[in-house]
């Protein structure tokens, strides 16, 4: 084989495969050895299960043989720890969760497991998905595998840096604020969060519920394309989850986005981003134009406020979601004090980390009597004036164009005393969720060597768009073919 | 506003979480600075904006009343820290 299996592509693969020309046991033993391989530097995976995707790769190539395989049957994948995977431990990357064991699989993980794709493992993540560098996850941080001394951004980092280094031929993330945007463009792959309610949570662990979405991160659009196409629709497990037909994504990847009316809010171009990165970006706005797209100026009001807004709501849903780790039914337990309310106090100590706690102690602020209208209350009225931008942006052009994040991947250690600065990492993120649209991040080029995301936004459903958009632009580049050079 | 001391020990009670003497300054100077950032919100007229707590259109969703298997004992039981029969054992929460 000329190609090195594990540097294929979803729709490259499935090819290889449905012509029987590799075989899914060959692709997944491929991808066992690069991860044994990089792993130790790149440090992707908390849990790997080579036992476990061994057998579904065999089951795999048994459907192919019976001429009953889709487009994912045989694609070894990796799910961030966040996902529930039945008899798989899954951790959060977190001490309160590390020895647990879901009795239940996510709809994602049902859906891929009946798709035949093939789990190679679980991915490491900051800490509940509380965080933009992987840096909080109480093992180790994982790296960014086009320079080992930077963060893959985060909270998906493991998800997205087992992606670049073709570790996996795609993996899943979740996304509440950017956690899958943010590390897809620091790790120079595609990434998209899907529309709120598009993609079951039935599953995914709780952050902030009514931000937190499912998506995934591929090595190009086409893959990420075919991979909606599995984890998207209705379903009864998850009652936030939309009654929307689903369209056939491929058939979207038309290429042609003539007279396609791009908007650029003049909001995200902001003092504190990296004059590189605007550059990468202008040019890739540029080029959506000299591709037929209608490129016009934009203004999203309220951008300013979404940074105060997103960090008042999503800890105040957290302290909530969070409270349910009592130390009862399942994960860390000091159950052995006598006194409850000092076990329970014991329990969430040891068991959480420090950002997980500065959250719960945010968000429960925010909630709490004489605060409750001054903070939670006033943020949930300013999400309201958020939405309203985009419903108004959207009345004029069909895609907003931004960066995904407004530097390139950052040093190791950089941020993490600072909580403002790392959550201003995730600005031109967050708006998105607050709104509950989609979004999506492609590589635009690079800065330093470091890979440069473009974010495109669109209408809520209509990923349909954004794909196309997407697709058109990397058709016209080459920055989604480089990969970072590891081991 | 800088909060006290006696503000992070009292949200840290609310939320049942046990912090060090080295978290709650470190909160206490964080948090604050946090809460700074904040105010910026209070800059913007909010009188006649309504919430938004979710972005659905959905409301009130509905199963069918059918009844069907629920989780097997087991299954619920496996991750308990302390098990006794089929319970969970936790300490007395009652005198006598």
């Amino acid at each position: 084989m000329a190609e090195e299996l594990y540097r294929l592509t979803v729709a490259r693969a499935a090819e290889l495969l449905a012509r029987r020309e590799i075989s899914s046991v060959e692709l997944t033993r491929a991808c066992l050895e690069r991860i044994l391989q990089v792993d130790n530097l790149v440090r992707s995976f908390v849990t790997v299960t080579p036992e476990l995707a061994e057998e579904q790769a065999q089951e795999a190539d048994r459907r192919i043989a019976a001429g009953e395989a889709g487009p994912l049957t045989g694609i070894p994948m990796a799910l961030k720890d966040v996902i529930c995977t039945r008899g798989v431990l899954t951790t959060c990357s977190s001490r309160m969760l590390e020895n647990f064991v879901p009795p239940y699989d996510a709809t994602v993980t049902r859906r891929l497991r009946e798709a035949g794709a093939v789990l190679l493992g679980k991915t490491n993540m900051d800490e509940f998905a509380m965080g933009s560098s992987t840096e909080n996850s109480a093992f180790f941080p994982t790296r960014n595998p086009w320079d080992l001394e930077r963060v893959p951004g985060g909270s998906s980092g493991g998800s997205a840096a087992a992606v670049a280094a073709d570790e996996c031929l795609f993996a899943l993330g979740s996304d509440t604020g950017g956690s899958i945007r943010q590390p897809a463009a620091l790790c120079g792959i595609v990434g998209l969060k899907p529309t709120y309610g598009r993609v079951s949570r039935y599953g995914l662990v709780a952050f902030a519920s009514s931000l937190d979405q499912i998506g995934p991160l591929t090595k190009d659009v086409t893959d990420c394309a075919l991979v909606m196409q599995v984890i998207a629709g209705h379903d009864p497990a998850d009652s936030t989850s939309a009654n929307v037909p689903v369209p056939d994504y491929r058939a979207a990847l038309t290429g042609d986005i003539r007279g396609l009316r791009v908007g650029v809010p003049k909001e995200y171009f902001v003092a504190g981003m990296q004059p590189e990165v605007e550059a990468c970006v202008r040019e890739a706005i540029a080029q959506l134009g000299r591709l037929g797209a209608e490129i016009e100026e934009i203004s999203l009001p309220h951008t300013d406020y979404a940074l105060a807004t997103y960090y008042i709501i999503a800890p105040a849903e957290a302290s909530s979601n969070l409270a349910r780790y009592d130390g009862v039914k399942y994960g860390y337990s000091a159950l052995d004090k006598d006194d409850l309310w000092e076990a329970y106090s014991a329990t969430r100590q040891y068991g959480f980390g420090p950002e997980v706690k500065r959250r719960i102690m945010l968000g429960t602020y925010a909630l709490s009597s004489g605060y409750y209208d001054a903070y939670y209350v006033k943020a949930q009225k300013v999400r309201t004036l958020i939405k309203q931008d985009f419903d108004q942006a959207f009345e004029r052009v069909d895609v907003v164009a931004t960066p995904t994040s407004p530097t390139v991947a950052f040093r190791l250690g950089e941020k993490t005393q600072d909580p403002l600065q790392m959550y201003l990492s995730d600005v031109c993120t967050l708006p998105i969720n607050i709104a509950g649209i989609a979004g999506i991040s492609i590589p635009c080029g690079f800065a330093g060597g470091l890979p440069v995301g473009l974010q495109l936004i669109g209408k809520p459903f209509d990923e349909s768009t954004l794909l196309r958009v997407a697709y058109a632009y990397e058709q016209s580049t080459t920055f989604h073919r480089e990969r970072p050079k590891l081991g | 506003m800088p909060l006290s001391r006696e503000d992070v020990l009292h949200v840290a009670y609310l939320a049942r979480l046990g912090l060090t003497e080295e978290e709650v300054e470190l909160f206490r100077e964080q948090l604050s600075r946090v809460l700074d950032h904040f105010q910026q919100l209070q800059q913007l007229d909010t009188a006649a904006i309504p919430p938004t707590a979710q972005v659905t259109v959905l409301s009130n969703v509905f199963d069918e009343d059918v009844p069907r298997p629920s989780m097997d004992v087991e299954d619920v039981l496996l991750n308990a820290p302390r098990r006794e029969e089929n319970y969970f054992r936790v300490p007395a929460v009652l005198e006598g």
